[in-house]
């Protein structure tokens, strides 16, 4: 076995344990966990295709994004997982037969006759001067330039549908009026009062005590 | 296989001669750190252990090396353990595309720049799990205040270098630097002004800096995500922070100042004069500046608060990114020079 295989075997036993972790492990954190794991091998399985630009993208995109905002999400969440876990019995028999039907499926699709290794000839190797970056870029942009816009467009809209989806108006709130700020001049905040000098203090509060003085000696 | 086991000691060795004096540059980073905000702030800082308190980051990290890792109870041991390692292993695998001279450099990758965005991304994995494993309310906070700080600082920084990748017309590193060659007015700091302040932010951000210090607000949530991390375990989180503020000052010198480009190129005198720098002091002076200014930063300005913090990477530093890259387009394509000239034409 050389270096590559066994880089190879060792990320593929890794990216299918850590797969099978994802839904077999109590906790929800750790299940995320799990399958950040699966992306993480599964980027070294594309890099060994010579698809660093995808493999680099996956962990840049799947990791650095979206798995951190799932994090963020299960994090907050307080869930009973001993409420979960009830009823696993019960389900067993239809959840099993799901699964094979499901299993069933897809390996009536992917399956060595039509991904066997005598279907799809072996990748060429290429040199050092290859860039696999360059590749892409000049096939996205030529051959699929309007599968790519198209793409990029429907990715839009999504956001856009998203946002008008979850946003319900300005809701009344103290919020601050960040370019009501900005207009606010001197004049707004700040008022010169012109007025006579005021009297020193310090002789009134002792005509008053003086006053008060006398006043307890007449009681007295 | 005697081959590939030379072969393997030799990049292994390589590896250490980047991360060895990484560390040592963090230590002093510390240390200059201390010095110079005690100045700012009219104090003399350390300066009790060895001459003039030379020796004070290694009694730190002695001191760091003695004390106790305490796991608080209720807390995830495994991933209360692995959260430090998770946050520092992205901050030193980021090195390895770094080209320090033109022959100088670990991995001459072709993707160097989206490798350099990935492991910065990934590093927030370390704060979160932190966190989350602490057992603790302060701790959590602090990590969901990092998780959502670092995506949305993210996005500009990713058009940042979307920016710097239109100029220079590659991804590898090396041939960004290479793009700017001739002297220090055809770096990309002048068409790409702009960028360079976003990105500078943004990383300042991303390495949770002050001013943008707010997971680790120790007015408001004691440390943040770490405040149960005792001895070696902290020592990783501060190193690995360190890490990153010296990567994202390098970061900054190759992408618009020219990495380890002599600023006199091409001017007749002064380039004679200066040839004998080596490349890789020109980088470090001007990694230096910027790390100086991380420092500045903090002595200067308080903290941001949060939803400031979310506003100005969202909607001021996406749209400026975003109106200036299509400014660039144009000036690319008008052949404006003495940046891009000879790559314009419709």
């Amino acid at each position: 076995m050389n270096v590559e295989q066994i880089v190879f075997y060792f990320f593929a036993a890794l990216t299918i344990i850590a797969a099978i972790g994802v839904i077999t492990v109590k906790n929800a954190v750790q299940a995320v966990l799990c399958l950040v794991l699966t992306f993480f091998s599964a980027a070294v399985l594309w890099m060994l295709l010579e698809a660093e630009f995808l493999a680099i993208t996956l962990i840049l995109v799947y990791v650095g994004a979206v798995m951190v905002l799932f994090l963020f999400v299960v994090m907050m969440l307080d869930v009973d997982y001993a409420a979960l876990k009830q009823g696993f019995t019960r389900y067993l028999p239809l959840g099993l037969f799901t699964a094979l039907a499901l299993f069933a499926v897809i390996y009536w699709v992917v399956r060595s006759k039509y991904f066997g290794s005598d279907v799809i000839p072996e990748p060429a190797k290429h040199g050092a001067e290859y860039s696999n970056v360059k590749e892409l870029g000049r096939l996205l942009y030529t051959e699929y330039f309007y599968a790519f816009e198209i793409a990029g467009v429907i990715l839009l809209v999504a956001i856009v549908a998203a946002i008008s989806l979850t946003f319900r108006g300005r809701r009344e709130r103290r919020g601050q009026s960040v370019p009501g700020q900005h207009k606010v001049s001197k004049e707004d905040r700040l008022r010169v009062i012109k007025m006579d000098a005021e009297k020193a203090p310090s002789d009134e509060l002792e005509q008053t005590a003086d006053q008060n003085d006398e006043q307890q000696r007449g009681n007295s | 296989m005697i081959d590939l086991l030379l072969n393997t000691l030799f990049i292994v060795l390589k590896i250490a001669l980047i991360l060895l004096p990484l560390i040592l540059a963090v230590a002093y980073t510390t240390y200059a750190e201390r010095k110079l905000i005690g100045y700012m702030q009219l104090r003399i800082g350390p300066n009790r252990v060895g001459p003039k308190g030379w020796l004070q980051p290694i009694a730190d990290v002695v001191k760091l090396l003695m004390k106790e890792v305490i796991i608080p109870s209720g807390a995830n041991k495994v991933l209360f353990l692995l959260a430090p390692i998770l946050f520092i292993a992205p901050s030193f695998a980021a090195w390895a595309v770094v080209p320090f001279d033109a022959e100088l450099v670990l991995a001459n990758t072709d993707v160097g720049l989206l490798y350099i965005l990935a492991m910065t991304s990934i590093g927030v994995y370390g704060v979160i799990i932190a966190g989350w494993a602490s057992n603790s309310k302060y701790a959590l906070l602090g990590s969901l205040r990092s998780a959502s700080q670092i995506v949305s600082y993210e996005i500009a920084m990713g058009f940042a270098l979307v920016a710097v990748l239109m100029a220079s017309g590659s991804m590898n590193l090396g041939e960004i630097v290479e793009a700017q060659s001739g002297g220090f007015w055809t770096w990309f700091f002048i068409p790409l002004l702009p960028i360079l302040v976003v990105y500078w932010i943004s990383g300042v951000a991303e390495t949770n800096r002050a001013p943008f210090d707010v997971p680790e607000g120790e007015s408001e949530i004691v440390a943040g995500f770490h405040v149960e991390y005792a001895g070696m375990a902290f020592a990783l989180f501060f190193l690995a922070e360190y890490a990153n503020m010296i990567l994202i000052s390098v970061l900054t010198a190759l992408f618009f100042f020219g990495g380890w480009l002599n600023p006199f190129q091409g001017i007749p005198y002064l380039e004679a004069v200066t040839d004998w720098i080596p490349g890789t002091l020109w980088l470090l002076l001007k990694a230096a500046f910027f790390l100086f200014g991380m420092i500045w930063l903090r002595a200067t300005f308080p903290r941001y608060r949060y939803d400031q913090i979310m506003r100005l990477g969202w909607k001021v530093f996406i749209p400026v990114t975003v109106i200036w890259l299509i400014v660039l387009a144009l000036m690319i394509k008008g052949g404006v020079g003495p940046w891009f000239s000879g790559r314009g034409g419709f």
